[in-house]
């Protein structure tokens, strides 16, 4: 095959490279950059080489201690509310109405938790869960139920927690309904002739027609919650002591709090490169899961 | 194992107050022999499927009733009547293998497991499935999937009919007469009343022994081939059985002769007081009508142009606004586009308001 060799092409690219060249990488070299160096203000820079990520990656040091402590937290927060979302999530879909105005409206009420602004969200609940104002503070402490976000740390946990699972499992529950809605008619049918009770329904037809969709599901809730920031942030602040500081809320307060470059700049590396790792996997489960489902040649 | 009786059976969509030409399935009252080989063939739309959903349970029917060999069974749910469905796009479930799949039904009613493995063994060897009974279903071709939807309903030992909803349409040609032959097989081995729903004659009648013609919501004729080709009782199933279909033309009937823009037609029997004012039209089959070269006496038509089908060839004419088909013999010319008409009198049926009329002796 004949190529036409042009190198004018090459200024028809140039474009681009420069506006990725200064949105991503030059950026993000800024922050390699700072992460090798160590800052005492005034714009003096020191060498200190891979020092920060050893630190980081040392339980005995402070930075060490605070990002492994950190990143547990988020851990842990984020396989709570994937614990809970998930079979909510499906719940919420199956128990939803198939046809008629029903649908409609449904599916705006659970939208709407989905369009409220992080820090709304986060808000609403720090209001709402006042023991002094807010509605659900009060009632609980007025049926004798000992609750204070602010001060007890179990109480704080329950609060993040039930605001993330108000706040998305409704995504959950409209990824699941999707993955419902494309199920045929005929399926169903023929669970009814071969005698399927509900349970044998859901586990031979439901389910495995939806695992595509879960998939996308936890994918996205992962990440999401894995990134989480405003919402905790508002309404604990990462408190009470550090119970709920996650990864992102003790790197906001390692760079603009302490002004650490370095070591803000090691940490927010790390954190990436985890997301990064996490994501690949995800995906590289996502499409094996795919390609198994591809129909073989000569199979019959 | 049973006979189906269906009693003043109907189904509306809209309810039991609709009015009654809505209706999807007008108001029937047949039997289905047990043991027998049922095509339910009509125009898509026709209520067909309607009617199937109907005896399977999917759908509870408006009004009527459905026995199962005497025995009233409309208010039981589709999984206690003891009937099988296969529909048009294969069901597997996706995560069992092909023997799964197969006992899928059986373990649903807690049959043990030795008949369960007895059964799959049994219906994966009838439907050469044997291979396949320990591989994901998933990965198998469309008509394999089709055939475990069959051994899905074969499997059950109990079962009263098997329904077939156009379950060859997503099959390749080549498969198709395949798995219809092996439908044939299965059928005299097991002794089991099957009723195909289809919209294709062709499938209907290598099929079935008992072709039953549906039209608008209506069951129309039900019989053999043979009396399908032979007699249709409704216009509907003359020009819907048979390639070409029938010739409907108007014409005037009286007594032993039938009229045609003033040319006599002989018919084999005598019609006397058909109703005034009513639609008389008289139906030939292409087969039972010769072109020949014009002659006094003939009725002559103008030749379109003649199709070759191979062992026989058909002549396109037209008579007036009407259009017919008629059998060209061999050597069969028509150098200046027109040509006499044979009509074979025993073949030519007259139909009153599109219902077929027994005329007398």
């Amino acid at each position: 095959m004949d190529k036409t060799v042009n190198q004018k092409a090459w200024f028809l690219v140039l474009p681009v490279f420069l506006v990725v060249a200064f949105s991503a990488v030059l950026p993000l070299m800024t922050v390699v950059n700072y992460s090798m160096q160590d800052t005492f203000g005034n714009n003096q820079f020191f060498w200190n080489g891979v020092g920060w990520f050893k630190e980081l990656l040392d339980p005995s040091t402070d930075l060490g201690g605070r990002f492994l402590a950190s990143l547990g937290r988020n851990l842990f927060f984020s396989l709570v509310i994937l614990a809970i979302e998930v079979p909510l999530g499906i719940v919420v879909a199956l128990s939803m109405p198939r046809q008629g105005w029903t649908v409609a409206a449904c599916l705006v009420i659970l939208a709407l938790p989905l369009l409220i602004p992080w820090n709304v969200v986060g808000t609403i609940w720090q209001i709402f869960g006042r023991p002094d104002i807010g509605l659900l503070g009060y009632v609980l402490n007025a049926i004798g139920i000992d609750y204070n976000y602010v001060s007890n740390e179990i109480d704080a946990w329950v609060t993040v927690i039930v605001m993330d699972v108000w706040h998305w499992t409704s995504l959950v529950a409209l990824l699941c309904y999707a993955g419902l809605k494309s199920i045929p008619e005929a399926y169903y049918q023929a669970a009814q002739i071969d005698g399927a009770s509900r349970w044998a329904v859901f586990k031979a037809i439901q389910l495995p027609k939806m695992n595509r969709v879960l998939l996308i599901a936890v994918l996205l809730r992962f990440m999401d919650s894995f990134m989480i920031y405003t919402e905790p942030f508002v309404v604990t602040g990462g408190g009470p002591g550090n119970s709920t500081t996650f990864v992102s809320i003790e790197l906001v307060k390692i760079a603009l709090g302490q002004f650490d470059l370095g070591k803000a700049a090691a940490l927010s590396l790390v954190y990436n490169l985890i997301i990064l790792i996490v994501c690949w996997i995800f995906y590289t489960v996502m499409t094996n899961a795919g390609a198994e489902r591809k129909p073989q040649e000569g199979a019959a | 194992m049973a006979r189906i009786d269906l009693v003043d059976l109907a189904h509306s969509y809209g309810g039991n107050d609709a009015p009654q030409d809505s209706f999807a399935l007008k108001p029937v009252t047949m039997t289905w022999r047990q043991g027998g080989a049922y095509a339910l063939l009509g125009p898509s739309g026709c209520g067909k499927t309607t009617l199937l959903n109907v005896i399977s349970g999917i759908i509870t029917p408006s009004r009527g009733k459905i026995l199962f060999d005497g025995e009233d069974i409309t208010p039981l749910s589709t999984q206690k009547r003891n009937i099988a469905q296969v529909f048009q796009f294969p069901v597997i479930y996706d995560t069992m293998t092909v023997g799964q799949n197969l006992a899928f039904p059986l373990k649903n009613r807690g049959v043990p497991k030795v008949e369960i493995d007895k059964r799959v063994a049994e219906i994966g060897r009838l439907l050469d499935l044997e291979p396949y009974l320990n591989r994901k279903a998933t990965r198998l071709t469309a008509d394999a999937k089709q055939k475990i939807s069959l051994g899905r309903g074969l499997v059950r030992s109990d079962v009263a009919a098997v329904l077939f909803d156009e379950p060859l349409t997503v099959i390749d040609p080549e498969l198709k007469w395949q798995l219809r032959s092996k439908l044939k097989a299965l059928h005299r081995e097991l002794d089991l009343t099957m009723i195909y729903v289809t919209h294709d004659q062709t499938e209907a009648l290598t099929f079935a022994d008992t072709v039953v013609v549906m039209h608008d919501g209506r069951v129309v004729q039900s019989g053999t081939p043979a009396e399908l080709f032979d007699k249709p009782a409704h216009t509907f199933v003359g020009y819907f059985i048979g390639s070409p279909g029938m010739n409907i033309l108007p014409a005037e009937v009286r007594g032993r002769e039938a009229r045609i823009g003033g040319h006599v037609i002989a018919l084999n029997r005598s019609y006397d007081k058909l109703p005034d004012g009513a639609k008389i039209e008289i139906g030939v089959r292409p087969e039972f009508v010769e072109a020949v070269a014009p002659a006094p006496g003939l009725l002559s038509a103008k030749i379109e142009r003649v199709d070759d089908l191979g062992r026989i060839r058909f002549a396109r004419a037209r008579l007036g606004d009407a259009k017919l088909a008629a059998r060209a013999p061999a050597g069969f010319t028509s150098p200046d586009g027109t040509a006499g008409l044979k009509f074979d009198p025993s073949h030519v049926h007259v139909y009153v308001d599109s219902l077929l009329v027994e005329g007398a002796a």
